[in-house]
C-alpha cells in the first residue's frame, strides 16, 4: 500500500509572531521555520505503517516556495522513501493545496493520504477535508489511532466529548490528532541518507492547476492580554 | 441575501454551540435560515424554530445523517447551500470535520473560527495561537464560515416561531460508516459551555492528582481542563486539552493550576473574564495574564482551597 503524507513548512512552535508594523501581515523575517508538528506526526504514522508491513513505500509531498525541500528532506530522514515538492510562490490558501494534493495524488494513487489536522501558522484545519471532498475519499479526521483491515480503514477520532471510531473505505484520507504518536528524532546517518533521496519537482501547470488569488488578511494586529482583562 | 446556519445537536436536542452560530449569523446581516441533519431529530427541529428570528428551519432526517458522517452531511449541506449567500456552522470538532468538505464541493474558501463579522465580507480571525489577528475579506460569492462559539453570545433560545420543512435529499456516498464511540460521561458541565473552569499542567504531575481538582471542580459547579503538556504526558484525555489545538474556552472564572503559561494554552483560554493562577514558578508566564496569581506549591494550595470553598 502506498502512502503519501503532507508536510508544511511552518514557523517553529517556539517563535512568538508579532504582525508587521504596517498590518500588512505577519513578521516572519529570520525567523526559525520548522515542519507543522501534526504533520510531524502524519510522517511518523505513515513510517510506522511501513515497519509494520502495511504500506509498502511513504511519499513525502510538500506544496511552497523552495525552502520548502528543507521540511521534506526531514521527512526522509524520518523515514519517507521519496519526496515531491509542488513549487508556489507566495501565500496560497487550503483549497488550493487541496486541489494542488488532488493532481499529486491522481498521479501516485496512494491507498492512504495522512496529513496533520492543522497548521499552526495558519489554523485553518481545512485542507484535509478539502482533499476529501475533491477525490472523493473518505475522511478520518483528529485521528487518534488508525487500523487497516483489509479493504477498510479503521480511524478513531478525537470529537467534543469523547472518541469516535469509524470505518472508511481505501482510499482514505486521515489528518493527526496528537495523541496518535509521538514522532521520533531523526538519525545523523539518515539525515545523510535522506539527502540522497529521490525529490521530484511539479509545478502547478504540471498538475493541471491553476492559482487563485488569496483572500488576503487586509489587517493584522497583535493579540494579547493583560490583566483585568484588556484585550490589545 | 440569506444565510443557512447548520444546527449542532445529538438527535434528541440541539446543542448551545448552535445558539452562538445564530448570533454570528445575524451579524452577517441576511435573513437565517437553519438546517437540522440527523436521524429521529424532529424534537431538534422543534427546538431550532423557538431561536428568535429564524425565518424557517429545514430538517433532513435520515438515517444516513445519524452520525454526522462527513461524507454524506457535507454532500447534503452542498446541495442545500446553493440557495443561499453564507452558510455558517459553529467550530466544534463536527463543525472542523464537515465545513472544509463543504466548502470544497461548493468551489469557495472557507473562514475558519471567525472571531468577529466586521461586514458581509469582512472577518477577524486569529491565526499562529491567537498571537495575530487577521481581518480576511471574502471575494467568494458565497461565504462557508465556521465561528469560535466563546466569541459570540447565545442567540434567544425562546421566542421565536420559524416554520419547519422536511428535507428529503438522501445522499449516501458509501464512503465511510459508524462503528461506535465512547462518550465521557460526566456531571459537570461541559469545558467549552462551563462558566468556572480549572484546568491542570504538568505540575499535577501524575492523573491521580487531577483528583485534587475535581473537589473544588464540584464545589464551583467548573469543568476540569489541561494543558498540552498534561495531555501528552498521558495524565487526561485529549478532550480535556485547552488551547491552539485543543477547546477554546472563555469563562467567567478561569483556575490555571501548575500551568506554565505556554503561548499556545493562552491562545485557549485568554478571552477567559477572570485568570486566576496557582504555579510555584513565581517567573511562570501564565502570571502575565493573570488577574490573580498564587506562588504556591499546588499540593498545598488545593487543599487548602477546597476547604475554604
Amino acid at each position: 500500500m502506498k502512502v503519501l503524507v503532507a508536510v508544511k513548512r511552518v514557523v517553529d512552535y517556539n517563535v512568538k509572531v508579532r504582525a508587521k508594523g504596517d498590518g500588512s501581515d505577519v513578521d516572519l523575517n529570520n525567523v526559525k521555520m520548522a515542519i507543522n508538528p501534526f504533520c510531524e506526526i502524519a510522517v511518523e504514522e505513515a513510517v510506522r505503517l511501513k515497519e509494520a508491513g502495511v504500506a509498502t513505500e511513504v511519499i513525502a509531498v510538500s506544496v511552497g516556495e523552495k525552502p520548502c525541500q528543507e521540511q521534506i528532506r526531514t521527512a526522509l530522514a524520518l523515514g519517507a522513501d521519496r519526496g515531491i515538492h509542488v513549487e508556489t510562490e507566495g501565500r496560497i490558501e487550503p483549497l488550493v493545496i487541496a486541489k494542488l494534493l488532488k493532481g499529486v495524488v491522481e498521479k501516485e494513487q496512494p491507498q492512504l493520504v495522512i496529513l496533520g489536522k492543522q497548521s499552526i501558522d495558519g489554523d485553518n484545519n481545512q485542507t484535509g477535508q478539502m482533499l476529501g471532498a475533491l477525490t472523493n475519499m473518505p475522511q478520518g479526521t483528529f485521528a487518534s489511532e488508525i487500523k487497516v483491515e483489509g479493504d477498510k480503514l479503521n480511524v478513531v477520532r478525537e470529537v467534543d466529548g469523547g472518541l469516535q471510531t469509524i470505518s472508511l473505505t481505501l482510499p482514505a484520507i486521515v489528518t493527526t490528532d496528537l495523541r496518535l504518536n509521538e514522532p521520533r528524532y531523526a538519525s545523523l546517518p539518515n539525515i545523510m541518507k535522506a539527502k540522497k533521496k529521490q525529490l521530484d519537482v511539479f509545478s502547478p501547470a504540471d498538475l493541471g492547476v491553476e492559482i487563485t488569488q488569496p483572500h488576503y488578511p487586509v489587517a493584522g494586529r497583535a493579540a494579547g492580554r493583560a490583566p483585568g482583562g484588556d484585550q490589545g | 441575501m440569506s444565510t443557512l446556519v447548520i444546527a449542532e445537536h445529538d438527535n434528541s436536542g440541539l446543542k448551545p454551540a448552535t445558539l452562538n452560530a445564530v448570533t454570528a449569523a445575524q451579524a452577517l446581516g441576511a435573513d437565517i435560515d437553519i438546517l437540522v441533519a440527523g436521524a429521529g431529530c424532529a424534537a431538534v427541529g422543534e427546538e431550532a424554530a423557538k431561536i428568535a428570528g429564524i425565518g424557517k428551519v429545514l430538517v433532513a432526517d435520515n438515517a444516513v445523517y445519524e452520525h454526522q458522517l462527513a461524507e454524506n452531511v457535507s454532500l447534503l449541506i452542498a446541495e442545500v447551500a446553493a440557495g443561499y449567500d453564507n452558510v455558517v456552522a459553529p467550530a466544534t470538532t463536527n463543525g472542523k470535520n464537515i465545513m472544509p468538505r463543504v466548502a470544497a464541493l461548493l468551489d469557495v474558501a472557507q473562514v475558519s473560527d471567525v472571531i468577529a463579522v466586521e461586514s458581509a465580507d469582512t472577518f477577524k480571525r486569529p491565526i499562529y495561537a491567537g498571537n495575530v489577528i487577521a481581518t480576511v475579506q471574502s471575494s467568494d460569492a458565497r461565504k462557508v464560515i465556521t465561528v469560535r462559539t466563546t466569541a459570540f453570545d447565545a442567540a434567544a433560545a425562546e421566542g421565536g416561531s420559524a416554520s419547519v420543512e422536511a428535507v428529503s435529499a438522501v445522499h449516501d456516498a458509501g464512503l465511510s460508516s459508524f462503528v461506535g464511540e465512547e462518550v465521557a460521561v460526566s456531571d459537570r458541565p461541559e469545558l467549552t459551555a462551563a462558566p468556572v473552569v480549572i484546568s491542570g499542567g504538568r505540575g499535577m504531575q501524575n492523573g491521580d492528582n487531577f483528583k485534587l481538582l475535581e473537589g473544588i471542580a464540584d464545589k464551583l459547579g467548573a469543568a476540569i481542563g489541561a494543558s498540552r503538556a498534561a495531555v501528552d504526558a498521558g495524565f487526561v484525555p485529549n478532550d480535556m486539552q485547552v488551547g491552539q489545538t485543543g477547546k477554546i474556552v472563555a469563562p467567567d472564572l478561569y483556575i490555571a493550576v501548575g500551568i506554565s503559561g505556554a503561548i499556545q494554552h493562552l491562545a485557549g483560554m485568554k478571552d477567559s473574564k477572570v485568570i486566576v493562577a496557582i504555579n510555584k514558578d513565581e517567573d511562570a508566564p501564565i502570571f502575565q495574564v493573570a488577574d490573580y496569581g498564587l506562588v504556591a506549591d499546588l499540593f498545598d494550595a488545593l487543599p487548602q482551597l477546597e476547604s475554604a470553598l
